[in-house]
């Protein structure tokens, strides 16, 4: 086979599947300790590459050099977006904490909506293009058929934020406490974890994720709209759920795998297929495995 | 009982009326489109034109010494708003229609003027069933349809890039597909081969699969059928992947948005887009008009809207009569001047006399390559 060209798709699959993994992240993180499905985490996504785009904007007149316009508007957009992310739960869910467990899925539905036309509202409708702040490399100049200095960077970015994540889930006295929460929260409580705090937390590290992961888009595909939460939020739950919904490695690894799913079937078969393999993949793993490829086999808590 | 009442006295009045004032009776055309919502700024150029070309006639002492009246209906181009304003435009005894906007708007509104063998004119509606199907004999339009702007391209590939293996990428919408595929074919019968037709999701949030996909397979072009946002991000991510083939697409990438959004990248793409006319005297005389009348630059569809008014008026007064038959043979006869240029009818309601041309973006502007045709 022409190895190169596997190569090729190869590296294209890592770059979106790696996308996907920083959003699925966010879904994971917040459905191991409340079992929610945020369906507006999508939407979070989209307004970290709206924060960012104002940003690069606005810095865009100064005349800073184009990395550290990017450096600057992630970092400000990962903020944000913890702030949307923190208040989200606090207006959407946290009321809903005692309902049944289908309210805050429609809440968080609302939420999803709610979010798009605000966006609509305040800034635009229209398909708006988002500045090429990533640089070229020199050093990618024999190797840029396989991966271009896009690829490079999301792949770099989101390999170290998930790093840094599972260091901070794995070693830190704030970790543990999230992991004590995920296992059993009553018992966390009783062991004086404050589970409001943790929450909280939990939903500012996935929409920080998430921020990134939509800087990040946005910089490689050139334009942002109000609507790109939506199929990457699908795609990313997919993943979440091919991992093992609640499983932290198991976000990333799905992510990968669908994105390199993707990408093959593209490359071998046909584009036409990409998105019903994705969803196709999702009804399967949800009759033959719901738990993921490394999810535990839980006890069903409803 | 008491409504029955009022009813025949409104129908007595009514027979009264038409009775006294049948000699200055105005004729009236109907024109519904989209004159608010979001795409007023499809048909509220539109309306103008008619208003336009109206008061001209009148100024003249109108046509068989009626006036002429312009009923606008607003169908904001939603479908079922169409059908509304279409009955309530036959309501108002309209001679004939200047309208719809939109192509599913229009196609909302024709069995409605079918049933009462009521003559439309669309200025904008592109879908080319409306003509092609023979379902709607009175109606026409004065611009192409989505059929010819394929001939258009497929005849350009040929000739000047002489192509001998194609790509078609679309976004799986009736109007992206459709262009692709009306070039497919037609580029097939010239022994063109396909070395790949797919689809791209637009919403996907990574292209470099199909991209590389593309590159693979060496082209010497792409026909891209879609629109403005899907085509940006695809042409920045060739790009990126050092893919420099002509990509060739339809007249939704002739938008100044797509040069904005696409940057540099844009360079040397190919769309198909209506001749430019503006030098044609009837284009600037028409332009003049506007100026004066509403004190602004006209909008989208304002040449196409006007010669529509032209044609269906100047076919009134050569028939000298308001019956739908005689109309239609008016218009299907007599060659009217009009800012895009020449025009009139063919059998099936397109537009003859109306040019077609291949544009190039060149540092950030849309040129004219010098390759066109003119439909007949």
């Amino acid at each position: 086979m022409d190895f190169q060209y596997f190569l090729e798709l190869f590296f294209g699959g890592l770059t979106r599947g790696s996308i996907y993994a920083l959003i699925a992240l966010g879904y994971t993180l917040v459905y191991g300790i409340i079992q929610l499905i945020n369906f507006a985490h999508g939407e979070v996504y989209m307004l970290g590459a709206f924060t960012a785009l104002i940003v690069a904007g606005i810095l865009g007149f100064t005349g800073f050099p184009a990395v550290g316009i990017l450096l600057v508007a992630a970092l400000v957009a990962v903020v944000w977006c913890a702030a949307y992310g923190y208040t989200l739960e606090k207006v959407a869910y946290k009321p809903l904490r005692g309902a049944p467990r289908l309210s805050p899925l429609i809440s968080a539905i609302g939420m999803s909506i709610f979010l798009q036309n605000y966006v609509i509202l305040a800034q635009t409708s229209d398909f708006v293009p988002f500045p090429r702040l990533i640089p070229e490399f020199d050093f990618l100049e024999y190797i840029d058929y396989i991966m271009g200095p896009s690829d490079l960077v999301i792949l770099v970015t989101s390999t170290c934020t998930m790093i840094a994540l599972t260091l901070f889930i794995h070693y830190t006295r704030m970790g543990k406490a999230m992991r004590a929460t995920a296992q059993n929260r009553k018992m966390a409580m009783l062991l004086g974890i404050d589970a409001d705090r943790i929450i909280s937390l939990t939903f500012i590290i996935g929409s920080a994720l998430a921020a990134v992961g939509g800087v990040l888009i946005a910089s490689h595909m050139g334009q942002v709209n109000f609507n790109i939460g939506f199929l990457a939020g699908m795609k990313a739950f997919t993943a979440a759920v091919l991992g093992g919904i609640g499983s932290i490695p198991g976000a990333m690894v799905g992510g990968l795998v669908l994105g390199l799913c993707e990408s093959f079937t593209t490359g071998y078969l046909s584009g036409n297929y990409e998105d019903v393999l994705a969803f196709g993949i999702l009804i399967l793993i949800l009759i033959f495995r719901p738990d993921g490829i490394l999810g535990k086999a839980t006890v069903q808590k409803v | 009982m008491k409504k029955g009442i009022s009813l025949l006295a409104g129908a007595a009045l009514v027979a009264l009326l038409a009775g006294s004032a049948q000699a200055a009776d105005p004729i009236k055309i109907g024109v519904p489109g989209a004159h608010s919502g979001d795409l007023a700024s499809y048909g509220v150029p539109s309306l103008n034109a008619a208003k336009i070309v109206a008061a001209e006639y009148n100024a003249r002492g109108g046509i068989m010494g009626r006036q002429i009246e312009i009923v606008p209906q607003d169908d904001q181009c939603k479908p079922e708003l169409a059908s509304n304003a279409a009955t309530k435009l036959l309501s108002d005894k309209v001679a004939a229609v200047m309208g719809h906007i939109c192509s599913g708007a229009t196609k909302a509104a024709l069995p409605i003027y079918n049933d009462a063998k009521v003559v439309s004119i669309s200025p904008s509606a592109t879908t080319p069933a409306l003509t092609k199907s023979g379902e709607n004999p009175y109606f026409f339009r004065t611009i192409a349809n989505d059929d010819d702007q394929a001939t258009l391209t497929a005849d350009f590939a040929l000739k000047k890039l002489q192509v001998k293996k194609v790509v078609y990428l679309h976004d799986n919408g009736e109007y992206g597909k459709g262009f692709v595929e009306n070039n497919r074919v037609q580029l097939e019968k010239a022994g063109v081969e396909t070395v790949l037709f797919e689809a791209i999701n637009p919403d996907a949030v990574d292209f470099s699969s199909v991209v590389r996909k593309l590159r693979r397979a060496k082209p010497d072009a792409l026909f891209f059928g879609g629109y403005q946002p899907t085509a940006s991000k695809l042409v920045q991510q060739m790009r990126r992947d050092h893919v420099n083939v002509p990509i060739i697409g339809p007249d939704g990438l002739k938008d100044e948005a797509f040069i904005k959004m696409a940057g540099k990248d844009a360079e040397g793409i190919y769309t198909s887009y209506p001749s430019d006319t503006s030098n044609l005297p009837a284009y600037t005389k028409a332009v003049e008009q506007h100026v004066k009348m509403f004190g602004t630059q006209p909008g989208s569809f304002f040449p196409n809207a006007y010669a529509a008014t032209q044609a269906l008026l100047n076919a009134i007064d050569k028939a000298q009569s308001t019956d739908t038959v005689k109309i239609m043979e008016a218009l299907r006869s007599e060659s009217v001047e009009t800012p895009v240029g020449t025009i009139k009818f063919n059998a099936k309601g397109d537009p003859t006399g109306v040019g077609l041309s291949i544009y190039q973006i060149r540092n950030g502007k849309y040129v004219e390559v010098g390759h066109s045709i003119t439909l007949n």
